[in-house]
């Protein structure tokens, strides 16, 4: 019914957004497309998995340990594969390449590690039986999903507009030599970018395997690849237009499947981004591109 | 065929609300060389890129011989014959001179892909012409002992008369130069003016960006002077080199007092 | 003919038409690469290419070089399709809107049951002998070699190293890059065609993300300067699994790692030098 499907399309958009506001983020300062964030989605799930079950803390801790640990590990893999290319002044290709590369070394690795099957979340921790709410029925899940979402996006523009490290962050997005020059130190800026879009697409990954209730190593390519259309739809490298374009695909996700078909949802993502790049490339709030005779 | 080459007609390029080119117009008479001049940032490159195609302008038109080329793309400029160089040196470093110079006969090279990839005689023999006609040009421009050499390990003065030569390739009839005399020296700029002097004797068209006066008052036929992207004078030399509102713009206001009280020793 | 020839070429049959095949998909990627456009459908098309091929094969009885010709003019099409829009932009966007179409093309496959769904396509007929592979690899590296010693090879390096430039002194860079596209999308299906034409087995998800990745490589290892290179990537990549057996199961992790390796250390590849482009 539709208030339901309004409300699922809802849920699904808000981590499709908060996916892609990270991913959005890499790329308006660090001028890259990050494809690592792929497996950070899988990296930040397993973290917390292992925290929850193994060592046996909350859940709302194992989501600060998985996202704050894979905020490192992104610091150590985009230092090790970006600087490099960076200091090279290589082509902007050629960092695309790069996290092509390792997205695949690390995704194969865990593969092995951890091997294919399906883990899931402990039972015991989320209520499964749905709230009502009105004509809605409100899974404890879903709501976990919606408040951290709405909390994260806030803090984030609050981040952006507010603090000096959010200002240096946009300094440098618009003009890195300018930023440098003006004694803002680029390459932390740089470090702390990295940390804080890869906890946020830590914690989207945990909210998807908390939704989905599946965690397992290729986890993190459906989202990465709907994070393609988010950011182009949205404009690249601007967060607002993540956010829009996120909970939107969500919306036309959910549509396809209830009206349409199942079988197509998965392409619905990638008509529209088709559709975009024919019509507006440079998205909803992207800067446009240069006229030609 | 009217009096004219090239014919900037009321012109104007917006760049989100900064006014690059304000309604501007000037003719350019074939077989002189015009110069573009004016202070930093009024609007010369812009310009040269709305005449050779890499911009569309907001309003106004750009007719070469009389016909229409606003909209015309900008490979199909330069087989109606206007060739440039650009201001930040856009040569192809990776690529040796000889081949630099060669890439800018590709408008004038007719042999269809296939009967390049199959070799047929026809392309062959085309390309044994272009060859030799590179060469001639290196020549021209004195780099023949470079031909094949990389061209990034080239000095930059140097670099700057490859990209003269590539442009002199494309077999122009106008001949747009950027600033082609900046980062040389006063024997390499003596050189190229007295080969920008030849080359207008042979019947080519120049239009010129340069900021160096010497040069500029020397070899040009007509000024047009451009400050915020409006045309603020235009002329022979003798007369640009004294009008007050081309000093002006230079140097600003207060410093018109200066100048005349300075007359008799300095500057 | 030797017999212990005789016994290895035939057990080994697939792996070297293989071999054939990968080396066919790197100069596909050589043709993008040539101009400095990052596309990613190579899979995509071979995937389109490989399906035509088995339809018109096996539902349709049609003569195997029409197959062949029927799948390189449908990959040129779809091509020019998703070519058109994307052109104008930047190269993230053509990287992102192939791999994108390459999603949409698998998701197709899954659900199309006229040609098997997500269980593959199979029975189709071993046609693709290693004459015909090579045989046909041979031309297409003469073809690409001709063409880099010419006004053409002029032309690719010119748009891969200033567009703006390259438009100034005449070239229709437009036309140009939706060429190589093209290009490379039909020897994208052409593999793909004769990759069906062997394994006799296709399945979608042989021809998604991973796969365009791998394609990606061998024109890494190999480097983009040559039209030799892909095609020493591709038999290099392809080979190194067969020949070192426990490294199998890493094929992919291998495969990433070649990446990020040659991609910070060796920027050019392994055959890094640089063609003449003097006719």
């Amino acid at each position: 019914m539709l208030a339901q499907q309004l409300f699922n399309a809802f849920v699904l958009g808000s981590v499709y957004a908060l996916f892609s506001m990270g991913f959005t983020l890499t790329f308006g300062v660090l001028r890259v497309i990050n494809l690592l964030y792929g497996f950070y989605v899988a990296a930040g799930a397993f973290l917390s998995l292992v925290a929850v079950r193994d060592i046996g803390v909350p859940l709302w801790a194992a989501g600060i340990l998985g996202a704050f640990g894979t905020g490192i590990i992104a610091v150590a893999c985009d230092s090790a594969l970006l600087t490099p290319l960076r200091r090279a002044k290589a082509p902007e290709l050629s960092s695309l390449i790069v996290t092509l590369g390792g997205v695949l070394l690390l995704n194969s690795l865990m593969l092995l590690i951890f091997g294919a099957e399906v883990r899931r979340f402990p039972v015991t921790l989320l209520s499964q039986s749905p709230i009502s709410f009105g004509v809605l029925q409100i899974g404890e899940v879903q709501l976990v999903i919606i408040v951290i979402v709405a909390v994260l996006v806030t803090a984030l523009f609050l981040f952006i507009e507010r603090t000096r490290l959010g200002i240096a962050i946009r300094a440098v997005a618009e003009n890195p030599d300018a930023a440098a020059l003006m004694g803002v130190n680029v390459d932390a800026v740089f470090i702390g970018v990295s940390f804080l879009a890869a906890t946020l697409i830590a914690i989207a990954g945990i909210l998807i395997g908390l939704n989905f209730n599946a965690v397992h190593p290729y986890m993190g390519e459906p989202l990465m690849l709907r994070g393609f259309a988010v950011v182009i739809i949205g404009g690249l490298g601007d967060i607002r237009g993540a956010l829009v374009a996120g909970l939107a695909l969500g919306f036309i996700e959910v549509m396809t499947a209830g009206y349409l078909s199942s079988n197509f949802k998965d392409a619905a993502a990638f008509a529209a981004m088709v559709a975009t790049l024919w019509l507006r490339p440079s998205g909803l709030f992207g800067r446009s591109v240069t006229r030609r005779a | 065929m009217s009096g004219t080459l090239l014919q900037v007609d009321a012109v104007t390029c917006r760049f989100s609300g900064l006014v690059a080119i304000d309604d501007l117009s000037f003719v350019v008479a074939p077989g002189t060389v015009h110069a573009l001049i004016g202070p930093n940032g009024a609007g010369k490159t812009t310009l040269f890129n709305v005449i050779s195609g890499l911009l569309k302008p907001n309003d106004g038109s750009i007719r070469y011989r009389d016909r229409d080329i606003t909209l015309l793309r900008p490979h199909a400029r330069v087989a109606l014959g206007i060739g440039r160089t650009f201001q930040n040196l856009r040569v192809f470093g990776e690529m040796t001179v000889l081949e630099n110079v060669l890439s800018g006969r590709h408008a004038r090279l007719e042999a269809s892909w296939a009967a390049t990839v199959l070799r047929l005689s026809a392309a062959r023999s085309e390309e044994r012409a272009a060859v030799s006609r590179a060469h001639e040009l290196l020549r021209i421009v004195k780099l023949e002992g470079q031909a094949e050499q990389v061209v990034s390990a080239l000095s930059y003065g140097d670099q700057r008369r490859v990209e003269i030569a590539r442009a002199l390739a494309t077999d122009p009839t106008l001949l747009l130069l950027d600033e082609p005399a900046a980062g040389m020296n006063p024997t390499e700029t003596a050189a190229l003016a007295e080969l920008l002097q030849s080359l207008r004797g042979g019947g080519l068209t120049i239009l010129l960006v340069e900021h160096d006066m010497n040069f500029v008052m020397a070899l040009c036929d007509h000024l047009t002077v451009l400050n915020f992207g409006r045309k603020i004078a235009e002329g022979a030399p003798s007369e640009i080199r004294v009008h007050p509102d081309v000093i002006e713009a230079y140097l600003g206001g207060p410093h018109r007092v200066q100048i005349q009280r300075n007359r008799e020793g300095m500057l | 003919m030797p017999t212990w020839l005789d016994d290895f070429l035939w057990a080994y049959s697939s792996f070297i038409y293989g071999l054939g095949v990968n080396a066919i998909l790197g100069l596909s990627m050589y043709a993008v690469l040539a101009l400095g456009q990052l596309s990613l459908g190579q899979a995509a098309f071979m995937g389109l290419g490989a399906y035509t091929s088995a339809v018109l094969t096996v539902r349709f009885d049609v003569p195997f070089p029409l197959v062949l010709c029927a799948a390189m003019a449908a990959s040129a099409f779809a091509a020019t399709i998703i070519g058109v829009p994307t052109l104008r932009l930047t190269g993230v966007y053509l990287a992102m809107a192939t791999i994108g179409f390459g999603e949409v093309m698998r998701i197709l496959y899954i659900n199309t049951d006229y040609i098997g769904g997500a269980l593959g396509f199979s029975g189709i007929p071993e046609k693709a002998q290693g004459s015909i592979i090579f045989g046909l690899l041979a031309i297409i590296l003469v073809g690409f070699f001709s063409a880099t010693r010419s006004k053409l090879g002029r032309a690719f390096e010119a748009i891969r190293e200033d567009e703006d430039a390259a438009r100034a002194i005449g070239i229709n860079v437009t036309a140009y890059k939706l060429a190589a596209l093209v290009i490379s999308a039909a020897l994208a299906g052409l593999a793909g065609a004769l990759n069906a034409h062997f394994s006799s087995f296709i399945s979608p998800n042989e021809y998604g993300f991973d796969t365009a990745v791998t394609i990606l490589s061998f024109a890494i290892l190999g480097g983009a300067t040559t039209p030799l290179g892909p095609v020493l990537g591709a038999f290099v990549l392809s080979a190194l699994p067969e020949v070192l057996r426990p490294l199998h199961d890493f094929r992919l992790v291998f495969n990433g790692l070649i990446i990020v390796l040659v991609v910070i250390f060796l920027p050019k590849g392994i055959l890094g030098f640089r063609m003449r482009r003097v006719g």
